[in-house]
C-alpha cells in the first residue's frame, strides 16, 4: 500500500490532539514548570480546534481506510470536544498548581482522552468504535482518580472504572452479536445488512446490548448510578471536562449508530430510547432540587441535560442537528459554571465541591464572577436568548416533527422544574450576604476561560443560526460516506 | 452447524455469570475478574463467529479485545491499590464517602 493512500489528513485534528498528548508526556520527563506544559497542551488543543474548524471551512475530505470519517458530523464533533479541551485547559492552569496535581500526567491524559473523543464522533467501524471509546474512558478513570492523596477521588476513579468497564463489555458484546448477524465489522457493511433481516434476534440482541453500554457512557437513567458520585469525587476541572467532552462523544457514536446503521428499525429502538429519555430527564432533575452541594447538584443536571439530549436522538434524521447543537451549548455553559465552582473552591477543604452557602453574596464580592454564573445558569435552566434556550427549542421542535409530542412536553416540564435549582443559586448570590470570608481565586487563565464560556454562551444565544446552519445537513454526507 | 449454537450459548452462560458476579460481589477485585469473564465471553463470541463467517475480522478483534483488557488491567490496579492504601479493604461497600 502506498503511504498517500492511508490518508492521515483526514484525522488530522485527533493526530494533532495526540501528539500533543505525547508531547506533553515527553517534556514532563525534562521541564518540571506546571504552567509551562499546560500552556504546551494549550497550544495542542488549539491546534486540533483549527485543524477541525479549517477542515469544516473546506470541501468534505476522505475517510481514513473506513475505520473514521471526516465528515462534517463528525468534524462538528471534534470543533465541540477541542473547544471543550481548550475551556477546560485555560480554567486547569492554575487549579493544577493550587491543588498540586502532577501536570505532566493530567495534561498528557486529558489530551488523549480528547483524541479517543474525536476518534469516537468520527468512527465509522466498530474496532475504532470500541478503541477511541477505551482510550478515552482509560484516560478519564486516570484523571478521575488523579488526586491520590485524597480519598474521595480514589472513590470516584473506582466506581467510574468498574462500571465503565461493565459498560464496555455490554458495548462489546452488543458488537459480537451485530457482527455475527451480519457479517461485517464496517457501520456502512451492517446498515447495508440491516434491511435484509429487520427482525433477526440477533440483530436486535446486539442493537439492544449496544443501547444499554451506550446509556452507561452517556449517564442515563436507569444507568447512571456511578455518575454523581464520580463527578463529585473527581477534580472540578476533570469533571467540567468529561462531563461535557464525554457527553459529546458518547452522543456522537450513539447518534451514527442509530441513524445511520439502523434506520430500518426505527421503529423496534425510539421507544427504547424515548423511554431512557423520560426517565433521564425526570430522575436527574427530582434529584438536583435536593441537591445543597452545587458540584453534585451539577452532577444531577448533567444527567437532566442526557435525557433532553436523548429526546433528540429519539426523533431520529430530524433530531442529529439539534443534538449536535445542543452539545455545543452544553459544553460552553457547563464548564463555564464549574469554572465558577473552580474560582470558589479552596484547596484542601473543598475536594468535594462548594456548598450552596459558598455562593451567598457572590454579587457583592465579585459582580463579574457572579453575573457569568449568572448567564450559565439561565442558560442551563433554558431562559430565552441564551444558548441553552435554543439547544431545547431544537431538539424539542425535532421531536415535535418526528411525531413524539410526548417527549417534548415532558421534556418542558422538566425544565420548568429544573429552572428551580439554577434560580436558586442565582437568588443566593444576588439576596443573601456574604456567609463565610472565601476570597475566590484570581488567575488569568481562569478569568479568560470564564470569559470565553459566558461570551459564547451570549453569543449562541444571539446568533444561533450560525451555528445551526452548520450542523444542518452533517446526515446527508453521514449516508454517502 | 449445531457447533456454533453450542459455543454462543456457552459464551451467553459466561457472560451472564460475569454479570451477575459484577451485581452480586462485594470485592473490588473479584468485580474486576468478573468483568474479565464477560470480556473473555464476548472473545468467544468473536472467534466462535469469525469461524462460522469464514472471515478474520473477528480474530483480529479478539486481539484487540485483549490489549484493551490489559490496559484496562494496568489501571484498574492501580486504582484498587491506591484506595487499599489509604484503607487497607477493597470491599466496595465501605467505601462510600460519596453519596446522596
Amino acid at each position: 500500500m502506498n503511504i498517500a493512500d492511508v490518508q492521515v489528513v483526514s484525522i488530522l485534528p485527533q493526530m494533532i490532539m495526540l501528539a500533543a498528548a505525547l508531547a506533553v508526556f515527553l517534556a514532563d520527563l525534562v521541564w518540571k514548570d506546571r504552567k509551562g506544559i499546560g500552556l504546551l497542551a494549550l497550544a495542542g488543543a488549539l491546534a486540533a480546534f483549527a485543524a477541525a474548524a479549517g477542515m469544516l471551512a473546506g470541501s468534505g475530505a476522505p475517510t481514513f481506510q473506513h475505520m473514521a470519517a471526516a465528515d462534517r458530523f463528525a468534524l462538528v464533533i471534534s470543533l465541540v470536544v477541542s473547544a471543550a479541551a481548550v475551556l477546560a485547559l485555560l480554567i486547569s492552569l492554575d487549579y493544577v498548581v493550587r491543588v498540586e496535581l502532577p501536570a505532566g500526567e493530567y495534561y498528557g491524559l486529558l489530551l488523549l482522552a480528547a483524541s479517543g473523543m474525536m476518534f469516537l464522533g468520527a468512527a465509522t467501524h466498530l474496532m475504532t468504535l470500541f478503541l477511541s471509546l477505551e482510550i478515552l474512558s482509560i484516560a478519564l478513570y486516570a484523571l478521575a482518580g488523579i488526586r491520590t492523596t485524597d480519598l474521595r477521588s480514589g472513590e470516584a476513579a473506582m466506581k467510574y472504572f468498574l462500571l465503565g468497564a461493565f459498560a464496555s463489555a455490554f458495548l462489546l458484546y452488543g458488537m459480537a452479536l451485530l457482527y455475527g448477524a451480519t457479517g461485517s465489522t464496517y457501520l456502512a457493511g451492517i446498515a447495508a445488512a440491516v434491511p435484509q433481516k429487520p427482525a433477526d434476534p440477533m440483530l436486535i440482541g446486539g442493537l439492544a446490548l449496544l443501547l444499554v453500554g451506550f446509556a452507561f457512557k452517556v449517564a442515563a437513567v436507569p444507568f447512571h448510578m456511578w455518575t454523581p458520585d464520580v463527578y463529585q469525587g473527581a477534580p472540578s476541572s476533570v469533571t467540567a471536562f468529561m462531563s461535557v467532552g464525554a457527553k459529546a462523544a458518547g452522543f456522537a457514536a450513539l447518534v451514527r449508530v442509530l441513524v445511520t446503521v439502523f434506520p430500518a428499525l426505527y421503529a423496534w429502538w425510539v421507544w427504547p430510547v424515548g423511554i431512557l429519555a423520560v426517565l433521564t430527564m425526570t430522575w436527574g432533575n427530582l434529584a438536583a432540587l435536593a441537591q445543597g452541594n452545587v458540584k453534585r447538584m451539577l452532577a444531577y443536571s448533567s444527567i437532566a441535560h442526557a435525557g433532553y439530549i436523548l429526546v433528540g436522538v429519539a426523533a431520529g434524521e430530524a433530531g442529529v442537528s439539534g443534538v449536535l447543537f445542543y452539545l455545543m451549548a452544553y459544553a460552553l455553559m457547563n464548564i463555564g459554571a464549574f469554572a465558577v465552582l473552580i474560582a470558589l473552591e479552596r484547596a484542601e477543604a473543598d475536594a468535594a465541591g462548594v456548598e450552596l452557602a459558598r455562593m451567598s453574596g457572590l454579587f457583592h464580592r465579585r459582580p463579574w464572577l457572579a453575573a457569568a454564573m449568572t448567564v450559565f445558569m439561565f442558560s442551563l435552566a433554558g431562559v430565552p436568548p441564551l444558548a441553552g434556550f435554543f439547544g431545547k427549542l431544537y431538539v424539542f421542535s425535532a421531536a415535535v416533527r418526528s411525531g413524539l409530542m410526548v417527549l417534548a412536553i415532558i421534556g418542558v416540564i422538566n425544565s420548568v422544574i429544573s429552572a428551580y435549582y439554577y434560580l436558586r443559586v442565582v437568588a443566593r448570590m444576588a439576596l443573601a450576604g456574604p456567609a463565610e470570608e472565601v476570597e475566590p481565586a484570581r488567575c488569568l487563565g481562569l478569568s479568560i476561560g470564564t470569559g470565553i464560556a459566558a461570551l459564547g454562551t451570549v453569543l449562541l444565544g444571539l446568533y444561533p443560526t450560525w451555528l445551526f446552519n452548520l450542523v444542518q445537513g452533517t446526515l446527508a454526507v453521514l449516508f454517502g460516506g | 452447524m449445531d457447533a456454533i449454537r453450542y459455543l454462543l450459548i456457552l459464551s451467553a452462560v459466561l457472560f451472564t455469570i460475569g454479570a451477575a458476579g459484577v451485581l452480586l460481589r462485594r470485592n473490588a477485585l473479584v468485580i474486576f475478574m468478573c468483568i474479565e469473564i464477560m470480556l473473555n465471553a464476548v472473545n468467544l463470541t468473536f472467534i466462535a463467529l469469525s469461524r462460522q463467517l469464514q472471515s478474520l475480522d473477528g480474530q483480529i478483534f479478539v486481539f484487540m479485545v485483549m490489549a484493551v483488557a490489559a490496559a484496562e488491567v494496568a489501571i484498574g490496579l492501580g486504582i484498587i491499590v491506591s484506595i487499599f492504601r489509604h484503607r487497607a479493604t477493597t470491599d466496595v461497600d465501605d467505601v462510600s464517602l460519596l453519596k446522596g
